[in-house]
């Protein structure tokens, strides 16, 4: 009785005690709204953000803000949050706040950027999206294996086997969509041997991951160096998927050049998000799957093969890989270059677990990814005085604080990277 | 002891990590005394070595496309052909990573300098190599041993590279048995502190050390490509990410005249020797195995999981920082964000062939060392791809970790419980 009470307190004592943290936090983040992006730029100057892409047929008034005024009064927002939230919380609201704050500063900070200079608002953030689209990817492999027990940290491999494989058949045939195939066929191949590692020999999942990892990275830098290279005409020059306008929904202003003129790739993980979250949440299917992830030895009492749905579950995963490794090549740039995927897997991995083992949490943390590499390609062009290597590092950091639980608490489906043995 | 003070601190983590449900199965591996034990020791990693060459040997094969026309026409030109393109290429491997064995025994009989500079070349080579590798090798060994898995030597690396390249060239004027102890313990702090922080997290919030080492090793490096831009490390009218160079009081001399291999090694091995009394022969050590084998007895026994893990992940994170110190203090003497071509992610390797054991450790890092020496060599004789050794160490990998692939392929029947289970275990564990 007396130890029940006290971890109740305990608890207790470390919400309140996370809620002064956060409230810390955003009355700080107010502090450097104010001086960095009010003061700093002083009164008069305005900050003016372009809202049509470079050649679209409507036409969006530009948005011009007064640039020291729009901190001002983000600031104030968000130190009455901060206030708030240190002197009695926000209850379940949260986290709804936080993204409200976090909206707030990011804001002040675009008009920080853009002051006294104009900014393509509407092209930051479809480059956000296209960003976003291998890292959401990458997610939905994530969380398709992990949510039935299978740590998946080979998505990176799966990713780049996907970009080499789709270059080299799409410009053998000619073909994208043979291409396409061929990627998905390839991330399923390696799922199956992650799987058969993992569940048949019981590998540590880490090491079995990190193996393929090592392994495609290799391939691919041997295979082009010895096959891409000399005959780059014929294997390295692959037809690309190129745009579709989505009638109708790409004439949306802002929101249609943003969200619906992309290739075929983005429409995919769109319909793939949401059948994902459908099917895991929604469907016998998805019980199955997270009773596996969650508890194999109770899902092989009620008579679910848990071995298969772990067989099926980590090949759809590479599969979802695969097809988003393709994106790199025939989705974007064209030819294969050795680790062009650059860590993009790492992220994604980032991604899942920042979007809580969620399809449409995974994405929306892919977007902030996204986000903040496509800023930092921007302010290297608008030439800003920030460091670009700093917002590089804003994904992990954000992963390692998610992780910690120092701000709300990501958990991984309990059986998660452990071996089932069926007795 | 400082044990319970921390215990009292902090008593509300601990209580709620979660502990595995389950130990893995099986007995624990019996130590085998001797050298017949050290020997079949070597069998599983020789064999896992073996396949993966010979796996090597048919990527060779397969990606020869002059080869592939040929095998239609004269299936035996083609045979004769993909034996002496392997053999040409594993003998480029070897005599880049060993030597030319006539020139090696020449050298030594007729004890001229000069021929024996130039047959011991690959040697030294090899060496500069596996000086990294058994420090980051040692590194991840160590986690192992306490059941935390430290992908993140590579970021604990760059940190130990920037420190030591900071104090490197920084302090002048110093003699050399002060600046270069200075420099190194430098590199010791800045891996140290990289594993800090998923040693602290580990304990205090149950972090997995996985991903937050896997995001600390990218966050490292955009801090030094961030670090070669600023004022005080870039060097002097570059403009490209360089560092500046360390004074020569800080350097890692060669050992011997007009061959590169430095005296980093001798600190590489006297830190095996180091870890190894520090696993097998301190009370600390005990513990750290203890909390590694089974966390629920260690704390029954009173030992702080949380002490542990900490101080592991400390140590660890130094020794993969003394990795880059030793090939910064070395060599050009400049810290440039490519200056590791994976020595962090190849610790892993070594550390796994080599059993977690200082010794197998030593002996893995001077076996992919060679490997890595060789491949140089290799592309520029026969043009084949030095990326092969990449794939070559991911088929080692392949092969420890799952023994009983390589028992199947070889038809050993299992006498023994091998290390890679003892890990596996998920990300709330």
């Amino acid at each position: 009785m007396t130890a029940a009470t006290a971890s109740m307190t305990r608890a207790d004592r470390r919400l309140r005690t996370r809620q002064r943290v956060l409230g810390l936090i955003y009355l700080g983040l107010a502090v450097v709204m104010v001086i960095g992006f009010g003061v700093s730029v002083g009164g008069g100057v305005d900050s003016t953000f372009t809202l049509t892409p470079g050649n679209a047929p409507v036409t969006v008034p530009d948005l011009v803000v007064p640039s020291a005024g729009t901190a001002y009064l983000l600031a104030t927002v968000v130190a009455f949050a901060g206030a708030i939230q240190l002197t009695r919380g926000f209850g379940a609201r949260w986290a709804l706040i936080l993204g409200l704050v976090a909206f707030a500063f990011v804001f002040a900070f675009l008009t920080w950027v853009a002051s006294a200079q104009s900014m393509n608002l509407t092209g930051l953030l479809q480059t956000t999206v296209q960003r976003a689209v291998p890292i959401a990817f990458g997610a939905l492999s994530g969380i398709l294996c992990e949510r039935a027990g299978v740590v998946n940290i080979a998505i990176e491999g799966m990713l780049l086997s996907g970009a080499f494989v789709s270059a080299v058949v799409a410009s053998a045939t000619d073909n994208p969509w043979l291409g396409v195939g061929a990627a998905i066929l390839m991330g399923g191949i390696l799922a199956a041997l992650l799987a058969v590692l993992a569940i048949r020999y019981r590998v540590d999942q880490i090491i079995a991951g990190f193996f393929i990892n090592i392994l495609v990275t290799g391939l691919t830098a041997f295979l082009s160096v010895r096959i891409l290279q000399p005959y780059q005409q014929e294997l390295n020059v692959p037809p690309r998927l190129g745009q579709i306008h989505i009638p109708l929904l790409s004439d949306i202003p802002v929101l249609g050049p943003i969200l619906f003129q992309h290739n075929i790739f983005v429409y995919t993980l769109f319909a793939l998000i949401i059948v994902i979250h459908l099917g895991l949440f929604y469907t016998r299917w998805g019980l199955r799957v997270r009773a596996v992830g969650e508890h194999p030895k109770a899902a092989d009492t009620v008579g679910i093969d848990v071995y298969f749905v772990r067989y099926r579950n980590v090949i759809l995963g590479g599969m979802v890989a695969g097809l988003g490794g393709a994106y790199f090549t025939i989705g974007s740039t064209g030819g294969f270059e050795r680790e062009m995927t650059a860590g993009r897997g790492y992220i994604g991995l980032a991604a899942m677990i920042f979007g809580g083992w969620n399809p449409i949490g995974g994405f929306l943390a892919g977007l902030v990814f996204g986000f903040a590499d496509a800023i930092q390609s921007r302010l290297s062009i608008l030439s800003i005085a920030i460091p670009s290597e700093f917002l590089l590092m804003v994904p992990y950091l954000v992963t390692i604080i998610v992780v910690a639980g120092l701000v709300g608490r990501a958990r991984a489906p309990a059986a998660d990277g452990k071996p089932y043995v069926k007795e | 002891m400082g044990d319970e003070v921390e215990r009292k601190d902090a008593p509300e983590p601990e209580d709620e990590r979660p502990l595995p449900e389950e130990q893995p199965v099986g007995e624990p591996p019996r130590q085998r005394s001797g050298i017949l034990g050290a020997l079949r020791g070597l069998v599983l990693p020789l064999l896992a070595l073996f396949t993966a060459l010979v796996v090597g040997a048919f990527i060779i094969i397969l990606t020869d496309f002059e080869l592939m026309g040929l095998w239609a026409s004269d299936p035996v030109a083609a045979l004769a052909a993909s034996w002496s393109s392997v053999t040409a290429t594993y003998g480029a491997l070897l005599r880049g990573s060993i030597g030319d064995p006539g020139a090696l025994i020449g050298a030594i009989v007729t004890l001229d300098g000069d021929a024996f500079r130039r047959a011991f070349i690959p040697l030294s080579e090899t060496i500069i190599s596996a000086t990294p590798l058994v420090f980051t090798g040692l590194s991840v060994a160590l986690a192992f041993r306490v059941g935390l898995f430290n992908i993140g030597a590579e970021g604990q690396l760059y940190l130990g590279g920037l420190l030591a390249v900071i104090v490197g060239f920084s302090l002048t004027g110093l003699p050399f048995f002060i600046h270069l102890p200075l420099a190194l313990a430098a590199g010791f702090a800045g891996g140290a502190l990289w594993g800090f922080i998923p040693g602290l997290l580990k304990a205090r919030t149950g972090a997995h050390e996985v991903i937050v080492t896997i995001m600390l090793n990218f966050v490292a490096y955009n801090l030094i490509n961030w670090a070669l831009k600023t004022p005080l490390v870039q060097r002097e009218g570059r403009s490209d990410p360089i560092s500046k160079i360390i004074e020569p009081s800080a350097a890692l001399v060669p050992i011997f005249e007009g061959l590169r291999a430095h005296w980093g090694i001798v600190i590489a091995l006297l830190a095996a020797v180091a870890v190894w009394w520090l696993l097998f022969r301190s009370t600390k050590g005990f513990e750290f195995r203890a909390v590694g084998f089974n966390p629920r007895a260690a704390r029954y026994a009173g030992m702080s999981i949380a002490w542990s893990t900490v101080m592991s992940m400390v140590i660890a994170g130094g020794l993969a920082g003394l990795a880059g110190t030793a090939v910064i203090l070395s060599g050009s003497g400049t810290l440039s964000p490519g200056f590791s071509p994976g020595f962090g992610f190849d610790g892993i390797v070594v550390a796994l062939v080599g059993n977690t054991r200082p010794l197998g450790v030593v002996a893995a890092a001077f076996l992919f060392g060679a490997l890595r020496a060789g491949a140089t060599p290799m592309q520029s004789a026969t043009g084949t791809p030095l990326d092969l050794v990449v794939v070559i160490q991911a088929l080692v990998i392949l092969f420890v970790a799952a023994p009983a692939l390589v028992r199947a392929i070889y038809r050993i029947r299992a006498e023994r419980v091998t290390g890679s289970e003892v890990f596996a275990k998920g990300w709330g564990s």
